[in-house]
C-alpha cells in the first residue's frame, strides 16, 4: 500500500516536471513527427535517376536512340557529354557522375551481331559475336549505385528495331509477398517505430536518475524511506505512455502518409510495443545508475543507439551480417522490436510466431529493471 | 533534567571515515541526549558534514560504532529514515515543483496519504509561513524562503530527530535568527537536533556544541562552560600601531593569539597569569597603547584556543 502510494507519488512528479519541461515535451512529438517525415520521403532503396556522363564515338542516330533507350530505364539520367574517356574517368572522380556510359565508333557492327537484339544468331564461330554493344564505367564504391546500372548489363535491345521483345521465360519464379509493390516506406516506417523508441526512451530514462543527483536533489530522496524498486518503477511510467503516444503519432502518420498498413493484430503490436518500451527503459535506467552526469547518459544513449539502427535490421538485413555481428546483434532490443513490429504489421505474424523474441523481451526488461535497482545505492560512497 | 531528558539519542564510538588516504574524520567519539540543539562547529572540510553523514547512514564508518535512536547504523538506516529528517547543506527540492507540490510528494514518500497528508503538509506551511508562496515554484523562491520549505519538509513526518547541514549558509542575518526560534520551538516539542555551522553566533545558540578541525573532536561542552574553561583570559587594546603590536605581542611567550577587530586588538593571555592586564601594560610589545582592558571570553576566542596554532 504505501509502495503503491509511493511510485504514485513519484509517478505524478516526474509528470508535473515533464509538463513543465517544454523542450522535452515538444521532442516527445517533434522527433517522431520529423523523423517519420524525414526518413519516410528520403529513404528509397529504389535507385532512380543517377547522373552518369554519356561518351558517344560513334556519333550516329543508332549511338543516340541506344542513350534515350537507356535512359528511359529511369535508372540512370544522362547530365554531362564527353569527347574523352579521361574526362568522363575525371568527372567521375570528382563526383559530378557516379558512372559513365562509352559507345565505340564500331557500334552499328556490334549491336547487329549482339544476341540483344535478337536479328537471328550469326555464326557462332565468328568470335566478334561475343562483344558487348558498350561499356559502362561505373564509381563502384556504393554497391547499390553499382548493382542499379549492373542491372543493365542484360538490357535487351530488340526495340532498336521496333521488334517485339524477346519474350524469354525465367529460370524461376518470383512471387513477393506482404509488399508486392517494393514501397522502401512499407518496410521503414513499422522499423522507424523501433529506432526512434530506442532514442527518445533511453534518452529520458539514463538521465533520469542522473538527474537528481545533478541537481542536488538525490541526496534527500536517499534520506528519505523510499525503496530502489519504488523509484525506478515510478520513474518509468511516464514514459510508457509517452512511448505508446510515439508509436501512434509513427503509424498513424505512416499509414496516412505512406499507406503503410496496421495489420490485423493490434492486440500483438500494442504488446510488443509495450515490452520494447519496457525493455529500452530498463536498459536506460541501468546506463542512469552508471553515467556521473546528464552529458555522460547521452553519450551513452548514442552508443546503444548506433548498433540499434545498423545492426537491427532497421536498415541492413540482418541476415546479410556476420555470425558474430548477429549474436552482438541479438543483445540489442531493437534487433527484436525489428522482427516483431515487421511481424505484425506487415507479415500478419502472432505473438506466438515470435516468442522467442517475447520471451526475451520480457526477459531483458526484468533484468534491466533488477540491475537498476541492485546498483542503485541509497548511499553516498 | 528528568531522566527521560538524559536518554541518549546519538552514541558514536571511535568514528573513522577514510576516502583512499584522505581521513575525514579521524576517531571520532559522540554522546548527545535527547531534547537539546548539539552543533558540530568547525571551518570548512573539517569533516562535519561528512560526520553527519555518517549517522543518517548516507556514508558507510571505515571504522567505528554508531547507534542512533537506539538503532544500529548502517545496518538499520531504512528503519531510522521514518524517525529522522535531514535538511541538506544545498537546496535539494525540486526547483520546478511549487510548494505544495514538493510538500504532497515528501509526505507520500514517507507514507502519509489522503486527509492526513492535506492536513499535515497544510499545517507545516501555517507553521512556516509558507501557506502564500504554495503555488510558488521552489526553484523561484528567495534564500529564506527555500529555508523554510527544506525545514517543513523535513518535519513533515514529525521526526524525533533533525539533522541540519549548514541550514543558515545561503540566508540573511534576519531569516537566520527566525530560523532558530523556530528551531527552539522544535526542541520545545520534543525533537532533538543536531546542526552543523562554521558561524559562531549561532554555535553560540546551542545547548552543546563539538568543535572540530581535521576531522577530530578538539572540545565539546555547553559553550558557556568552554568559554568558562577556556585556559585563557581576553584582554583588548585600544590604540595606535595596532598591527604592529599584533605582530610582536605574536612573538612572545604566554599569547595564545591576537585578532583585530576594526579599531580594537583582542589578546587572548594564557590564565597562567593572574593579571593579564598588568601583564600586558608592563610588556615593551605594547607601547602605543592607549586602553588596555579585559572583557567577557566569546566562542570565537574559544574557538582559537581549541584550534590550529592555538591549541596547546
Amino acid at each position: 500500500m504505501r509502495s503503491l502510494s509511493r511510485i504514485s507519488a513519484i509517478f505524478n512528479k516526474e509528470m508535473a516536471q515533464l509538463r513543465r519541461d517544454k523542450m522535452t515535451f515538444g521532442m516527445v512529438i517533434m522527433i517522431p513527427l520529423i523523423q517519420l517525415i524525414l526518413f519516410g520521403y528520403a529513404i528509397n532503396t529504389n535507385i532512380r535517376d543517377i547522373p552518369v556522363a554519356v561518351v558517344d564515338f560513334s556519333q550516329t542516330g543508332l549511338s543516340r536512340t541506344l542513350t534515350q533507350m537507356v535512359e528511359a530505364t529511369r535508372v540512370v539520367k544522362f547530365t554531362e557529354r564527353f569527347s574523352s574517356v579521361e574526362e568522363a574517368e575525371a568527372a567521375i572522380k570528382s563526383a559530378r557522375v557516379r558512372a559513365a556510359f562509352i559507345l565505340p565508333d564500331d557500334l552499328a557492327q556490334r549491336i547487329v551481331r549482339s544476341p540483344a537484339v535478337g536479328l537471328g544468331t550469326p555464326a557462332s564461330t565468328d568470335e566478334e559475336t561475343s562483344r558487348p554493344v558498350a561499356q559502362w564505367i561505373v564509381d563502384g564504391s556504393d554497391t547499390m549505385i553499382a548493382g542499379a546500372i549492373k542491372a543493365l548489363r542484360a538490357m535487351p535491345l530488340s526495340e532498336l528495331f521496333r521488334q517485339p521483345p524477346n519474350r524469354s521465360t525465367p529460370t524461376f519464379e518470383v512471387a513477393l509477398f506482404f509488399n508486392p509493390e517494393q514501397r522502401t516506406a512499407i518496410n521503414i516506417v513499422p522499423g522507424l517505430v523501433g529506432i526512434i523508441l530506442t532514442m527518445t526512451m533511453i534518452m529520458f530514462t539514463s538521465a533520469a536518475i542522473v538527474r537528481e543527483s545533478e541537481r542536488g536533489n538525490m541526496e534527500m530522496l536517499i534520506n528519505t524511506p523510499v525503496r530502489p524498486m519504488e523509484l525506478m518503477i515510478g520513474k518509468i511510467i511516464p514514459y510508457i505512455f509517452i512511448g505508446l503516444l510515439q508509436t501512434v503519432i509513427i503509424l498513424g502518420l505512416g499509414h496516412l502518409l505512406f499507406n503503410v498498413p496496421f495489420g490485423d493484430r493490434i492486440f500483438d503490436l500494442f504488446v510488443g510495443t509495450l515490452l520494447f518500451i519496457g525493455a529500452s527503459l530498463s536498459l536506460g535506467l541501468v546506463l542512469s545508475t552508471i553515467a556521473k552526469s546528464q552529458l555522460q547518459a547521452t553519450q551513452m544513449t548514442v552508443f546503444v543507439l548506433l548498433p540499434s539502427i545498423l545492426l537491427s535490421g532497421f536498415m541492413f538485413p540482418y541476415e546479410g551480417m556476420p555470425r558474430i555481428a548477429q549474436y552482438i546483434a541479438e543483445i540489442f532490443p531493437a534487433t527484436h522490436f525489428m522482427r516483431m513490429v515487421r511481424g505484425f504489421v506487415l507479415r500478419d505474424a502472432t505473438l506466438v510466431d515470435l516468442h522467442y523474441d517475447v520471451l526475451w523481451m520480457c526477459g531483458f526488461f526484468v533484468l534491466g529493471i533488477l540491475v537498476a535497482a541492485l546498483r542503485f545505492k541509497k548511499r553516498l560512497d | 533534567m528528568s531522566a527521560d531528558q538524559q536518554e541518549i539519542v546519538i552514541r558514536a564510538k571511535g568514528l573513522v571515515k577514510k576516502f583512499k588516504d584522505f581521513k575525514a574524520v579521524d576517531g571520532l567519539d559522540l554522546t548527545i541526549e535527547r531534547g537539546m540543539i548539539y552543533g558540530f562547529l568547525g571551518p570548512n572540510g573539517c569533516g562535519k558534514t561528512t560526520a553527519m553523514r555518517m549517522l543518517t547512514g548516507l556514508l558507510t564508518p571505515t571504522e567505528g560504532t554508531v547507534e542512533v535512536l537506539g538503532l544500529s547504523v548502517p545496518k538499520d538506516a531504512e528503519t531510522l529514515k521514518y524517525k529522522i529528517g535531514y535538511m541538506t547543506q544545498s537546496f535539494s527540492l525540486y526547483g520546478d515543483l511549487t510548494v505544495l507540490e514538493n510538500l504532497s510528494f515528501m509526505a507520500t514518500i514517507y507514507g502519509l496519504t489522503g486527509k492526513k497528508r492535506k492536513q499535515r503538509v497544510a499545517e507545516v506551511m501555517e507553521r512556516y509561513s509558507l501557506s502564500d508562496l504554495q503555488d510558488r515554484f521552489a526553484g523561484k523562491m528567495s534564500g529564506g524562503q527555500r529555508q523554510r520549505l527544506a525545514l517543513a519538509t523535513a518535519v513533515l513526518h514529525e521526526p524525533q530527530l533533525l539533522f541540519l547541514d549548514e541550514p543558515t549558509s545561503a540566508v540573511d542575518p534576519e531569516s537566520r535568527r527566525h530560523f532558530w526560534e523556530q528551531l527552539f520551538d522544535l526542541v520545545d516539542g520534543g525533537t532533538s537536533i543536531v546542526v552543523t555551522t562554521h558561524f559562531m553566533d549561532e554555535a553560540e545558540r546551542c545547548h552543546k556544541i563539538a568543535i572540530l578541525e581535521n576531522g577530530q573532536k578538539r572540545l565539546d561542552g555547553a559553550p558557556k562552560d568552554l568559554m568558562a574553561g577556556m585556559g585563557a583570559n581576553v584582554v583588548e587594546i585600544e590604540g595606535q600601531n595596532l598591527r604592529d603590536i599584533r605582530r610582536r605581542l605574536l612573538g612572545t611567550d604566554d599569547i595564545v593569539a591576537a585578532a583585530q577587530l576594526g579599531a580594537r586588538l583582542r589578546v587572548l593571555v594564557k590564565d597562567e597569569i593572574n593579571a593579564p592586564v598588568d601583564f600586558l601594560k608592563t610588556k615593551a610589545e605594547t607601547d602605543g597603547a592607549t586602553l588596555i582592558e579585559k572583557v567577557r571570553p566569546n566562542l570565537e576566542d574559544v574557538f582559537v584556543t581549541a584550534t590550529g596554532e592555538g591549541r596547546q
